[in-house]
């Protein structure tokens, strides 16, 4: 089990055997996503039935729910591969926690819009401080400062350990940041309608459960070709991608 | 000459206190030498304030209200603005080196670095909050709640933002990049903070307050000096 | 101090590769090597600044990571920069220099630096602000180290920068004889060493050669 289990760290620690095996998982995944998403999205936002209260008007978090999802994990899990590259010096982490953080922050914007629509017909207003809202805004501004100080810092492993020890920061700041404006969001208005106010109905929640699992491996088809594009710029000097760029253009 | 020093020290363990007061002494010792670095976020945090009711208009009422919020942004500007500087200077001059190759542990230094700038940039702050609390019409007992916790807020701040420091070190332009990563993280402490002061405008408690920012300051004090210390390793190691 | 295997490369640029050397007691190695060889990086990774090398480094025959604290205790860096502070005057710059390696500072410190600075010929300067000195005395006050830090291992990064002829013979007759002493000197320096028994390291530009005289 051990055995198995320190095989496959090496395995995956090397750039090569993760683009050769991702390039072969890449498609299986492309089409896990489409057939999940589509029929989940066509469905949620044309046919499932309306919400009690809120309408139509509803169906938006088919959207902003998996988004608001993978907006956290995926912070979570760039703060995982942090301690590996600050622990275990492992090439792939960098190169899969820098391609986290722009995909999370998208998504995690994609939430906020989501959520900037809903509360138009619910609330009347475009931005309401709303406790998840303004995490979510947070959120956005964490992954905002990973990516800047990623930016800033030229050489990429002394930018993939800088930002390993920030998104580990941010994520053990993430429960306090958001145990916080819970708090003072109750402090300074009421509670008011939640996205799930009213017990969810099955056929929604199907819908809801599939549309998950369909942006998750969006998600994940989004990271692995950010990764792909990751190792060929940073092994761009190493003999098999040389090899893998004279194949392709002689293969034109 | 040499084998005396050796004979008489060679037993000698770097004591983690020693260690600690020595990087304070010196800090101390260096900002009393350049006071400007003292003076010039004190300068800021009592401008912006004054500059507040120019921008909202004078009445008391307003100003009141607005008080806790101003004053908090402000500490968190001011705190900002001065740490840019606060491992710079070693980084230049090469005594960061000496530090990361001496047996010293990083994150006594880190911790003995933070509290002295601490000392020099929040502690004067925090003095002139009385004068400011009074032009921005705030009455006795929100003051004191004011200070209690500018006092517990301001050291987490330090704490916060010196990670940043130490992360961007060794680039050009450090300043406007320590503010992107660290303003998210000022989150808890200020809305604690501003709440607590909120709290004791209404003649409630703001004890619970208070202890939120005490536990905070416990998280920062015991975690935020070996993030700090890793990161300036990093820095170092890639200069 | 030993090294095996010890590889590193700098901006996809190889710099060392398979260096193997041991550095004992009272011994002197020179690291030569045109500008861009890489030789402050391979002071830095000896001494422990920079991670990025691949390779195994020794101290007293154990891994370096093992004896981490020993390590430190007993190796003096000099670098490029100094780490001497200009509003600080020589004195209480050495005093931190010397706190920083656990050394308490006692009333007994004090002539004792007092003696080093005199020997650097900083005599009455021991009270002036660093920066009121010249380039050439500031360097002088960071050599102040040399006679004052308990260190059997000494890494000097051209130590004879802006000092002139009377200070380099001096510093010359320093490292003679810390190595005599029973000290190791690993020193990178343009200048032409006069000393006996010394070995030179001469690193190549480019793919990562050496050869050791």
């Amino acid at each position: 089990m051990l055995q198995t289990l320190k095989r496959l760290y090496h395995q995956f620690g090397s750039p090569r055997y993760f683009y050769d095996i991702t390039g072969r998982m890449l498609p299986w995944l492309v089409a896990a996503a489409l057939l999940l998403l589509v029929p989940a999205l066509i469905y949620g936002l044309g046919f499932a039935p309306p919400e009690k209260y809120q309408g139509n008007s509803y169906r938006v978090i088919y959207i902003h729910v998996p988004a608001a999802s993978i907006a956290m994990s995926g912070y979570f899990m760039m703060a995982v591969a942090g301690v590996i590259v600050l622990v275990w010096r492992m090439k792939m982490a960098e190169m899969v926690a820098r391609a986290i953080a722009p995909i999370g922050a998208s998504f995690t914007f994609i939430c906020l819009v989501t959520g900037a629509i809903w509360g138009k017909p619910t609330w009347g207003t475009w931005w309401v401080w709303d406790a998840r809202l303004t995490s979510m805004l947070i959120l956005l501004f964490l992954y905002l400062g990973i990516m800047a100080l990623n930016a800033a810092i030229e050489q990429p492993q002394a930018a993939a350990r800088a930002t390993a020890v920030l998104s580990i920061v941010g994520a053990v700041n993430l429960p306090i940041i958001k145990y916080s404006v819970e708090w003072w969001n109750t402090l300074h208005q009421p509670a008011s309608i939640t996205m799930t106010s009213s017990a969810i109905d099955p056929e929604m929640l199907i819908t809801l459960l599939t549309s998950m699992a369909g942006f998750y491996c969006l998600f994940a088809v989004l990271v692995i070709m950010a990764t792909r594009c990751e190792i060929l710029r940073r092994e761009q000097r190493s003999r098999w991608v040389r090899s893998l760029v004279t194949e392709a253009v002689d293969g034109v | 000459m040499a084998n005396s020093v050796m004979s008489d020290h060679s037993s000698v363990e770097p004591s983690l206190w020693s260690g600690l007061t020595a990087v304070m002494k010196r800090d101390l010792l260096l900002a009393f030498r350049q006071r400007s670095d003292m003076v010039n976020p004190l300068f800021f945090f009592v401008m912006v304030i004054a500059l507040f009711p120019l921008g909202v208009g004078p009445e008391p009422a307003t100003l009141r209200m607005l008080a806790p919020g101003v004053i908090w942004i402000a500490a968190l500007l001011s705190t900002l603005l001065s740490v840019d500087s606060l491992f710079r200077q070693d980084f230049d001059d090469g005594s960061l080196e000496l530090v990361l190759l001496s047996p010293q542990p990083l994150f006594v230094v880190a911790l003995g670095k933070v509290l002295a700038h601490w000392l020099i940039t929040a502690v004067p702050l925090i003095c002139v909050t009385p004068v400011l609390g009074i032009m921005l019409f705030m009455d006795g007992n929100t003051l004191l709640a004011t200070l209690y916790s500018l006092l517990l807020g301001t050291p987490i701040l330090s704490m916060i933002s010196a990670i940043g420091a130490a992360l961007t070190v060794g680039l050009r332009k450090g300043g406007v990049l320590i503010a992107v990563i660290a303003l998210p993280l000022y989150v808890p402490v200020l809305i604690f903070g501003t709440s607590a002061v909120e709290a004791a405008a209404m003649t409630l408690p703001y004890v619970g307050q208070l202890a939120y920012l005490g536990a905070f300051l416990v998280l920062a004090l015991t975690f935020a000096p070996f993030a700090i210390g890793a990161a300036l390793r990093i820095s170092v190691n890639t200069r | 101090m030993q090294t095996q295997g010890l590889y590193c490369e700098r901006d996809d640029r190889v710099l060392i590769r398979d260096l193997d050397f041991s550095l004992e007691n009272g011994e002197v190695l020179q690291i030569e090597g045109p500008n861009g060889s890489g030789k402050t990086t391979l002071l830095r990774i000896l001494c422990g600044l920079s991670e990025d090398y691949e390779g195994d480094i020794f101290w007293s025959g154990q891994p370096r990571a093992r004896v981490d604290e020993a390590f430190r205790q007993g190796t003096l860096y000099f670098g490029h920069l100094t780490g001497v502070k200009a509003a600080l005057t020589p004195r209480e710059n050495l005093r931190w220099i010397l706190q920083l390696k656990g050394i308490t500072a006692s009333a007994a410190l004090n002539p004792l630096i007092d003696q080093a600075l005199q020997e650097v010929g900083l005599f009455s300067y021991e009270d002036v602000p660093v920066q009121a000195l010249s380039a050439g005395q500031k360097r002088r006050v960071a050599l102040a180290r040399l006679q004052l830090e308990p260190a059997r291992l000494w890494v000097l990064d051209e130590p004879f920068t802006a000092i002139d002829r009377a200070g380099v013979a001096q510093l010359e007759q320093l490292v003679q004889q810390h190595a005599e002493a029973g000290g190791a000197v690993l020193i990178t320096t343009h200048h032409a060493l006069e000393l006996t028994g010394i070995r030179k390291l001469q690193l190549g530009l480019g793919k990562g050669t050496w050869r050791i005289l």
